[in-house]
């Protein structure tokens, strides 16, 4: 080990924070980029399944629950690109890279929302399970990637509970209603499973990431929290568990499951699920026809400054 | 494609009058006010300022890890600034 | 009822109509921006059109006294019974057309907003009393937007030229008085403003001048959202916003 190494590695030992301008090898700044980049893909493309019932929402409150918490979304991508930009990567390139296909996002995102109640089953579940993963990258290794952390759990913690009180109501409303929130519960509750990514033996980034303190706790073992956590929510909203298979195990102190299906999870991750090539479509087109704005904005500025320096000459 | 070509500001917020203001992350604008505007919407969507500061972020000069050493290590052998230094009597040591 | 308690009602209607009608149009915006950053603040301008909404639905609830709620008001009203401006329920169109619809609105807002405090009406005062800061806001973005695309480039110019002569003629009945508002206004509960026609002209002319853009001329005009005549908007944009309130009837949500 180099002397930098070395001393790149007891910060990390000594659960010293590493910040950007500190020495650090370059697969742990890729990895750190992939990642964090990687989350804020997940916010800003998340912000479509549950836009597409902002013009639909059952009441007035309902529309500025939602309405505020996608636009929380948005601001999670702006921390996080905002973050991952200390390591030297701009939003554009990162912006080009989802484009492009070569960086990914959560895949939970490609699956549709059809009626109302998948906007509490995402909000509940999606947003439930990527908050456990969040409480525990308040610990990551990288400083301005465990800020982000801290200020979006806080945010967050709302966007959970409007969730859950959303399918409560429907659980307890008209056999439809009850009805819709079993059928959101069901189409998202495998999905929401899989967004702890694969078990960590076929995990390909694991190691490394644990290694370095990236991540902090194993795919399997914040999995098992999320399905410890959702037995008594479900038991609570009187629905029945989409996972027949799901038993408490005495010795374990967890409840036992059903095995998820990894092919489903590899096909949508590679690009087939229902909506992939819709969301991707959706912030290109978004992102074009922004294109005209933002040169205007720039011409202004331009012309703007010029009558400046002419005035001071 | 179109890139973005908007410049990179850091926000820092003051969230209460009599403290001081903290950095709280970047976005990008076209130019000060813009970016003052933007602040305000992405950074303080729960009231959590009373006053922010934006700067462009290439404004910032950063001292590198590579100085440490000659930057903070001299004034690690000057203890006499700090107020434990001096140990008074019991009766008046709560100075 | 009383008169006055029903022209009040009906006052408080439109005012409400005209909020959710454009709230919703802006809420479209939500993933569509033109960057981050701007999806972000103009949800904000939606959350407040919006809350505003509810604020006077709220309070014609109270007013009708009848068992009907904020939600009844938005959801269980068809278009013919919509009573907003026309201009807010035009499509959200281009970055162009959605700026410089929020900045005809804004105006007015800007001018209105500080009568109605003075109204005698209690709650409509203190909502336009909070109403007052968010306008003050909003203003500053879209003057501030269609500056900037106004005289930002050739095809920017092209487009937003298109949109203020393309929504200029739904201005006009902003400014006009009905026999309902004519009496809310002699009673001093609502706002007479046939008398702001002339600020707002002179304020949204200096902006379009400043923005390098040609006031139009008054050619042409077209009335009717004050008596439920609207365009062909309103009823899609009511068809979407009701469905699934409409499609479970009695429901709690």
């Amino acid at each position: 080990m180099t002397p930098e190494e070395q001393n790149f590695m007891r910060k990390i030992n000594a659960e010293e924070k590493i910040e950007p301008k500190d020495w650090m090898p370059d697969a742990y700044r890729k990895n750190v980029i992939r990642q964090m980049s990687q989350h804020a893909h997940s916010e800003v493309i998340g912000m479509q399944p549950e836009g597409n019932w902002i013009t639909r929402t059952p009441s007035l409150r309902r529309k500025v629950v939602l309405l505020s918490k996608v636009q929380d979304e948005a601001g999670h991508g702006l921390y996080l690109y905002s973050a991952c930009e200390t390591l030297g990567i701009s939003r554009a390139e990162m912006i080009e890279a989802l484009q492009k296909g070569t960086a990914k996002y959560a895949s939970i995102f490609n699956y549709p929302t059809l009626t109302w109640g998948d906007v509490g089953a995402i909000g509940w579940l999606v947003d439930g399970a990527a908050i456990v993963n969040q409480v525990s990258l308040q610990r990551t290794s990288y400083g301005p990637y465990a800020r982000g952390m801290i200020r979006i759990c806080k945010e967050e913690s709302f966007h959970q509970r409007q969730g859950y009180e959303a399918l409560l109501v429907l659980a307890q409303g008209s056999p439809e209603q009850k009805q819709m929130a079993q059928d959101s519960l069901n189409r998202f509750y495998w999905p929401a499973l899989m967004m702890f990514g694969p078990h960590d033996s076929e995990s390909a980034h694991s190691a490394k990431s644990m290694e370095w303190k990236i991540k902090r706790e194993t795919n399997d073992d914040l999995r098992q929290k999320f399905i410890d956590q959702t037995v008594p929510q479900i038991e609570f909203l009187g629905l029945e568990h989409p996972d027949s298979a799901i038993k408490w195990n005495e010795e374990r102190g967890h409840y036992d499951h059903g095995d998820i299906d990894w092919e489903e999870f590899y096909s949508v991750i590679n690009g087939n699920g229902h909506c992939n090539r819709q969301r991707i479509e959706h912030h290109v087109a978004a992102h074009e026809e922004g294109s005209w704005v933002r040169d205007a904005i720039t011409a202004y500025n331009n012309k703007k400054n010029a009558n400046k320096i002419k005035n001071v000459a | 494609m179109t890139t973005e070509k908007l410049e990179l500001f850091e926000v820092f917020i003051r969230s209460k009058r009599g403290l001081d203001h903290k950095h709280v992350g970047s976005l990008h604008a076209e130019d000060h006010a813009q970016a003052l505007e933007y602040a305000r919407d992405c950074y303080t969507r729960r009231s959590e300022g009373v006053s922010i500061w934006v700067m462009k972020s290439n404004d910032i000069c950063a001292s590198q890890e590579d100085d440490a050493e000659s930057f903070y290590d001299p004034s690690d052998d000057k203890p006499y600034r700090h107020a434990t230094y001096y140990v008074l009597p019991d009766p008046v040591n709560n100075m | 009822m009383s008169d006055i308690k029903a022209a009040t009602l009906e006052y408080t209607t439109r005012l409400g109509d005209d909020s959710v009608v454009l709230g919703h149009r802006i809420s479209e915006w939500v993933s569509y921006g033109p960057f981050l950053e701007e999806d972000i603040a103009y949800g904000n301008v939606a959350l407040d059109y919006i809350g505003r909404a509810r604020m006077f639905y709220t309070y014609a609830a109270e007013l009708a006294n009848d068992g009907r709620t904020e939600d009844d008001f938005a959801y269980m009203r068809n278009d013919r019974e919509y009573r907003n401006l026309l201009l807010l329920e035009m499509p959200r169109g281009d970055f162009a057309y959605s700026q410089v619809r929020q900045l005809l609105a804004d105006v007015y807002y800007t001018l209105l907003l500080p009568e109605l405090v003075q109204s005698k009406d209690a709650t409509l005062s203190a909502i336009a009393a909070k109403s007052i800061k968010e306008t003050k806001y909003h203003l500053r973005r879209s003057r501030d937007w269609v500056l900037r695309l106004g005289d930002g480039t050739e095809e920017s110019h092209k487009r937003t030229q298109k949109a203020v002569d393309q929504l200029w003629g739904y201005t006009h009945e902003m400014f006009d008085m009905d026999e309902t508002e004519q009496m809310l206004a002699d009673n001093g509960i609502g706002v007479d403003v046939s008398k702001l026609h002339d600020a707002w002209r002179q304020m949204v002319s200096d902006i379009l001048t400043e923005a390098t853009l040609t006031v139009p001329e008054d050619s042409w005009a077209v009335r009717g959202g004050r008596t439920g005549y609207h365009t062909e908007n309103l009823g899609h944009m009511l068809t979407e916003m009701q469905f699934v309130h409409r499609s479970h009837p009695g429901c709690k949500w």
